[in-house]
C-alpha cells in the first residue's frame, strides 16, 4: 500500500535519468503506472463493499502520533480510482498531445508527483499526513499550471493558485489541529467517536470556519474560485486532470470525509448551502458568456463543484448519495470535455467558439465522444447524468427548508449548465465546417479514444447503473453517512415531479441555446459585474500589498546610510533622554572635581572652535587643518593628564592623518551643500541632543563609584610578572599581547587594502587620471 | 575641568554625528573621525582624571604607588587610536578611489548601482 501511494514519487525520481527515453516515443509507457494502480484499487472493491475498510499502517513518526495509516473505505476508494482512471487516460493522452516537447519527462515528473499526492491524501487516515498530501497537491499543481513557464500569463496563474490553495491549506492545518486537541486523535476514522465532543466544543464555529476556507479555496468555491479559470493556461491534459478528477474535487473530498465527524449542524448545512448554492449559479450564469472553450469548462466545473458542496450541505442521505453519484457524473463527462477541447485546441489551434464549427465532417469519432458527455452533463437520458440529476432534484425536493427555493436554484443552474455543455460538447462539430479547417484532420488515436471512452462509460452507467451501486456508491455513501438507507439506482423513476423538472431543465436549456445564444454577445451588465469580482479584489488587494510593502521598505530599509543613522540616533536619543529625565536625579558632585588651570582653559577654547570650525568650514583642506588642530588638543589634554604614551601615540597617528587626507584628497572638488537649511537644521539639532545627552551621561557615571580591581592588579604586578616599568606599555605587549598582535594583524590587512587600492588600475581611462 | 570635558566630549559627539549625516562622502569620515576622538576622550574621562602621576613605575621601586592614572583606559585608548587610525585611513584611500571612478562624492549617486536614479 505505501509503495503504491508513494510510487508516483518513486517514479517522479527517476524520470529525470530517463529523459530522453521520454520524450521519444516510448512516453506512454508511463501510462502503465496508473494503470497498474487502478487495477491495483479495483481488487479493493470486494472487501469494500462487504463493508469491511481495509486500514494499513506505517509508521513514520509515532512519538507525535504522525504515521501512514492508510484507509482504503468506500469514499477513498471511489476517489483513489478516479485519480488513476482519469489518471490513465491522462498520461496516455499525453503522450500524443505533448509530443515532442522539450520538457515531456518534466511534466510527466509532476504528473507523477500529483498523482501520488493525490493518492495519499484520500486515502490518509492521519489528518496530518492527510494535509502533507494536500499541501502536496498544490505544490505540484503549482508545477503544473506554470508549465509553460515562458509565457508570463502562465506563471501568473501559477502562482495565484498556489496563492489560494497555500492560503486554504494554512486554515485546514489550523482546523485540524484544533480538531486533532479537542478529539485526542489524528485518525479521522477513531474522531467519529468523538463527534459529539467536537461539537458541542465552543471552537466548533472556527474549527468549520477554517476547514471551510481550506476546502473552498481548493475546491473553487465563491469568492477564492478565481484561481481555476485562471488555471486554464495549463496545458490541456493538466486541466483534465485537475479539474474534472483530483485536485478541485480534494476539497469535496474532505467535507465528505468530514461529515460524519463535523457535519449535521445547523451550522454546517447552511454553511456550506449557501456558499455551494450561490457559487453553482454564479458560475454557471458566467459560463454561459464565454466564448473560449476552456473558459466555459472551467466555470461550468466550479458550478458544478458549487453544486457538490451544495449538496454536502443539504446532508439528507439523498442529497449525499446524489453528490456521491454527481462526483462520478462530473468526474466522467468533465474529463472527456476537457480532452476534447485539447483535441480541438492540438488540431485547429483555437478554443474560440466562435470560429468553430462542423468539425465533425473531419473527426467524427471525436463529435461522439462530445455528444455523449454533453449528453450526461446535461441529464439528458439515457446518460448517467440523468440519473445523477434526478437524484440531486430528488434530494432538494425533500430538503426541509426552503424545498421550493433550493429545486428553483438548482433547477436554473441546471439550465445555464445545459446551455454550457452544448456549447462545449456540440457547438464545434455542428454547423459547416469553414475551409479553414478543412485540412484538419483526426489526431493520434491516443487522444481521440480516451475521450470516447469516457463518453461510452457515461452512456454504460446510465443504461446499467447498477454496475457500480455495490461496490462503490454504496460504500461511498456509507463511509459519508453510516446510517444512510438503502438505495437503488436506475434510470427510469417513472412519472412524477423529479421527471417533469428534468423536462422543464432540458426544455429551458434547448430555449436559452435556440433563442437568446447569450455566449455571441456578452452585454455590457455582466461585463460591469467582473469589476467587483472577488479576482480583482484579489488582485488590487495584492498589488495595494506590493505597494505598501514598498513602502515600507523604502521608509524602514532605504539603502540612505544617513537615513540609518538618523533612525538610530535619534530612538536611542529619545530613549536615553526618558530614562534619565524620569530615574535619574542629575547632578554634579563638585569635590570630585577637579580645578581648571589657565593653559587648560586656552585648549579647550581651541579644541571647541576647531571642532566648530570644522562643522562649518566651506573648504576640505581647511576642515582637515582643523582636524589636526583638534588632534592635538586632544594629545595636549593627555600630557596634562598624566598619558604620555596616549599623548605620543595620539601625535603621530594624528600627523599621519592630516598628511594622508592632504595628499589624496587636495585633487577632490569643493565642498557641495547636498542639502537644504531644513535638513540641517534637524540633523543639528538632534545631533546636539544626542551630545548633550553624552555630556550628561558622562558626568552621571562619574558620580558612581568605579571598580579598579583590574587596574591594581596590573599596578601590582606589572613589574613583577612582567618586568616592565611603564604599566600601559606592559598590559598591550604583554596582559593583552595577542589583542595587540590581532590589531596589528587588521593593520596589515587595512594597509594591503590601502596599497591595493592605490595601484588598482580599472581601465585605461583610470590610467589617464 | 570634568565639566568642561565632558562639554568638549559632547560637543566632538555632535559634530561628528552631524557630518555623517550629510552626504558628501569626505564630511562622512571627518565626521568618523571626531566620533572617533570623542569616544577615547570620553573613555578618558570615564577612567579619572589625574594630574601628573603617569603610571609609570619609578626606578626605585616595583610597583605603583597610591595615586596614578589608570592605566587600563589608557590601554583601551592606544588600542582604538590605531586601530581608528587603520580604519581613517582605508576609508580615506577608498573616497578618493570612489572619486576617480565615479566622479562625485555625493552618497546619494553612488547608492545605487542601477544607472537610472529614478529608484
Amino acid at each position: 500500500m505505501l509503495l503504491a501511494v508513494l510510487s508516483g514519487f518513486i517514479v517522479a525520481s527517476f524520470v529525470p535519468f530517463l529523459g530522453k527515453l521520454l520524450r521519444g516515443k516510448w512516453s506512454f509507457l508511463l501510462t502503465a503506472l496508473p494503470l497498474c494502480l487502478f487495477l491495483y484499487f479495483l481488487n479493493f472493491i470486494p472487501q469494500v463493499s462487504a463493508n469491511k475498510a481495509a486500514l494499513i499502517s506505517y509508521e513514520w513518526v509515532p512519538s507525535m502520533g504522525i504515521n501512514f495509516n492508510f484507509l482504503v473505505d468506500g469514499l477513498s476508494l471511489l476517489f483513489a480510482l478516479m485519480i488513476t482512471g482519469i489518471g490513465t487516460l491522462v498520461f496516455l493522452y499525453t503522450s500524443a498531445y505533448m509530443k515532442g516537447d522539450r520538457y515531456l519527462d518534466r511534466f510527466y515528473g509532476y504528473l507523477c508527483i500529483f498523482m501520488g499526492a493525490m493518492l495519499g491524501m484520500v486515502l490518509s487516515d492521519n489528518i496530518f499526513t492527510l494535509f502533507i498530501f494536500w499541501e502536496l497537491t498544490s505544490i505540484s499543481s503549482f508545477f503544473l499550471i506554470g508549465y509553460n513557464n515562458e509565457n508570463s500569463d502562465s506563471r501568473k496563474s501559477a502562482l495565484v493558485s498556489l496563492a489560494i490553495t497555500g492560503l486554504g491549506g494554512f486554515f485546514l492545518l489550523g482546523a485540524f489541529a484544533l480538531i486533532g486537541n479537542i478529539s485526542g486523535t489524528y485518525s479521522i476514522n477513531e474522531m467519529i467517536g468523538s463527534a459529539d465532543a467536537l461539537k458541542g466544543n465552543g471552537l466548533y464555529p472556527v474549527i468549520i470556519a477554517f476547514l471551510f476556507i481550506g476546502a473552498f479555496s481548493k475546491s473553487a468555491q465563491y469568492p477564492l474560485h478565481f484561481w481555476l479559470p485562471g488555471a486554464m493556461k495549463a496545458p490541456t491534459p493538466v486541466s483534465t486532470y485537475l479539474h474534472s478528477a483530483t485536485m478541485v474535487k480534494a476539497g469535496i473530498y474532505l467535507l465528505a470525509r468530514f461529515t460524519p465527524v463535523l457535519g449535521n449542524v445547523p451550522a454546517w448545512n447552511n454553511t456550506l448551502m449557501i456558499f455551494g448554492g450561490f457559487t453553482m449559479f454564479y458560475a454557471a450564469f458566467h459560463s454561459i458568456f464565454k466564448r473560449d472553450l476552456k473558459e466555459v469548462l472551467a466555470y461550468s466545473t466550479i458550478s458544478a463543484l458549487g453544486m457538490l458542496v451544495f449538496l454536502i450541505g443539504l446532508g439528507t442521505p439523498d442529497a449525499l448519495l446524489a453528490a456521491t453519484v454527481f462526483i462520478i457524473v462530473h468526474a466522467l463527462y468533465k474529463a472527456s470535455l476537457f480532452l476534447i477541447t485539447g483535441i480541438i485546441d492540438h488540431e485547429t489551434g483555437t478554443r474560440d467558439l466562435a470560429k468553430l464549427s462542423g468539425l465533425r465532417k473531419v473527426m467524427m469519432p471525436v463529435a461522439v465522444a462530445g455528444a455523449l458527455a454533453m449528453l450526461s452533463n446535461s441529464g439528458i437520458p439515457p446518460s448517467f447524468g440523468f440519473v445523477g440529476k434526478d437524484l440531486i432534484y430528488a434530494s432538494t425536493l425533500g430538503s426541509e427548508l426552503g424545498a421550493a427555493l433550493v429545486t428553483g436554484v438548482a433547477v436554473i443552474t441546471n439550465i445555464l449548465l445545459l446551455y454550457s455543455s452544448i456549447l462545449a460538447g456540440i457547438r464545434p462539430f455542428a454547423g459547416p465546417l469553414p475551409d479553414a479547417y478543412k485540412t484538419v484532420h483526426l489526431p493520434d488515436w491516443r487522444m481521440w479514444v480516451p475521450p470516447l471512452l469516457l463518453g461510452v462509460g457515461s452512456l454504460l452507467l446510465g443504461v446499467f447503473p447498477g454496475l457500480i451501486e455495490g461496490g462503490i456508491v454504496g460504500p461511498a455513501l456509507l463511509s459519508i453517512d453510516p446510517t444512510a438507507p438503502a438505495f437503488h439506482l436506475q434510470l427510469w423513476h417513472g412519472f412524477n415531479v423529479v421527471l417533469a423538472l428534468s423536462a422543464a431543465t432540458i426544455g429551458g436549456g434547448l430555449l436559452l441555446y435556440l433563442l437568446f445564444k447569450p455566449s455571441v454577445g456578452q452585454p455590457a451588465w455582466v461585463a460591469g459585474l467582473s469589476a467587483s469580482s472577488p479576482k480583482n479584489i484579489a488582485g488590487y488587494l495584492s498589488r495595494k500589498f506590493r505597494e505598501l510593502a514598498h513602502l515600507w521598505t523604502s521608509l524602514s530599509q532605504n539603502g540612505y546610510l544617513r537615513i540609518y543613522v538618523l533612525v538610530i540616533i535619534s530612538f536611542l536619543t529619545v530613549l536615553l533622554a526618558y530614562k534619565s529625565f524620569t530615574e535619574v536625579k542629575f547632578y554634579v558632585e563638585l569635590s570630585k572635581v577637579s580645578p581648571l588651570t589657565s593653559a587648560e582653559m586656552v585648549v579647550m577654547f581651541i579644541l571647541a572652535a576647531a571642532v566648530i570650525y570644522v562643522v562649518y568650514t566651506p573648504s576640505r583642506l581647511a576642515a582637515v587643518a582643523a582636524m589636526g588642530v583638534i588632534g592635538y588638543c586632544i594629545c595636549l589634554i593627555f600630557v596634562f593628564y598624566s598619558a604620555p604614551d596616549l599623548a605620543m601615540t595620539q601625535f603621530a597617528i594624528d600627523t599621519l592623518t592630516v598628511i594622508l587626507f592632504v595628499l589624496v584628497l587636495y585633487r577632490l572638488p569643493k565642498y557641495i551643500h547636498y542639502s537644504n537649511w531644513l535638513i540641517r537644521i534637524r540633523d543639528g539639532v538632534i545631533s546636539l541632543f544626542f551630545g548633550t545627552l553624552i555630556t550628561i551621561l558622562g558626568l552621571e557615571v562619574l558620580n558612581e563609584p568605579t571598580s579598579k580591581e583590574t587596574t591594581h592588579f596590573f599596578a601590582e604586578n606589572s613589574y613583577a610578572l612582567a618586568k616592565g616599568k611603564n604599566v600601559v606599555n606592559v598590559i598591550l605587549v604583554d596582559f593583552r599581547g595577542v589583542d595587540t598582535m590581532i590589531e596589528i594583524t587588521v593593520l596589515t590587512i587595512a594597509a594591503m587594502g590601502v596599497f591595493a587600492l592605490l595601484k588598482l588600475q580599472l581601465n585605461k581611462y583610470d590610467q589617464e587620471l | 575641568m570634568e565639566i568642561i570635558l565632558a562639554v568638549i566630549v559632547g560637543l566632538l559627539y555632535a559634530s561628528g554625528i552631524y557630518l555623517m549625516l550629510r552626504r558628501s562622502l569626505v564630511k562622512l569620515v571627518v565626521g568618523l573621525v571626531l566620533l572617533g576622538n570623542g569616544v577615547n576622550l570620553l573613555i578618558f574621562l570615564l577612567g579619572g582624571l589625574v594630574r601628573g602621576k603617569p603610571p609609570l613605575i619609578p626606578d626605585t621601586a616595583t610597583y605603583l604607588g597610591q595615586v596614578y592614572a589608570d592605566p587600563v583606559p589608557q590601554a583601551l585608548i592606544l588600542t582604538a587610536i590605531v586601530i581608528s587610525f587603520g580604519l581613517q585611513s582605508f576609508a580615506i584611500v577608498l573616497i578618493k578611489r570612489t572619486y576617480v571612478v565615479v566622479n562625485t562624492d555625493d552618497m546619494d549617486q553612488i547608492h545605487s548601482t542601477e544607472e537610472d536614479d529614478d529608484y
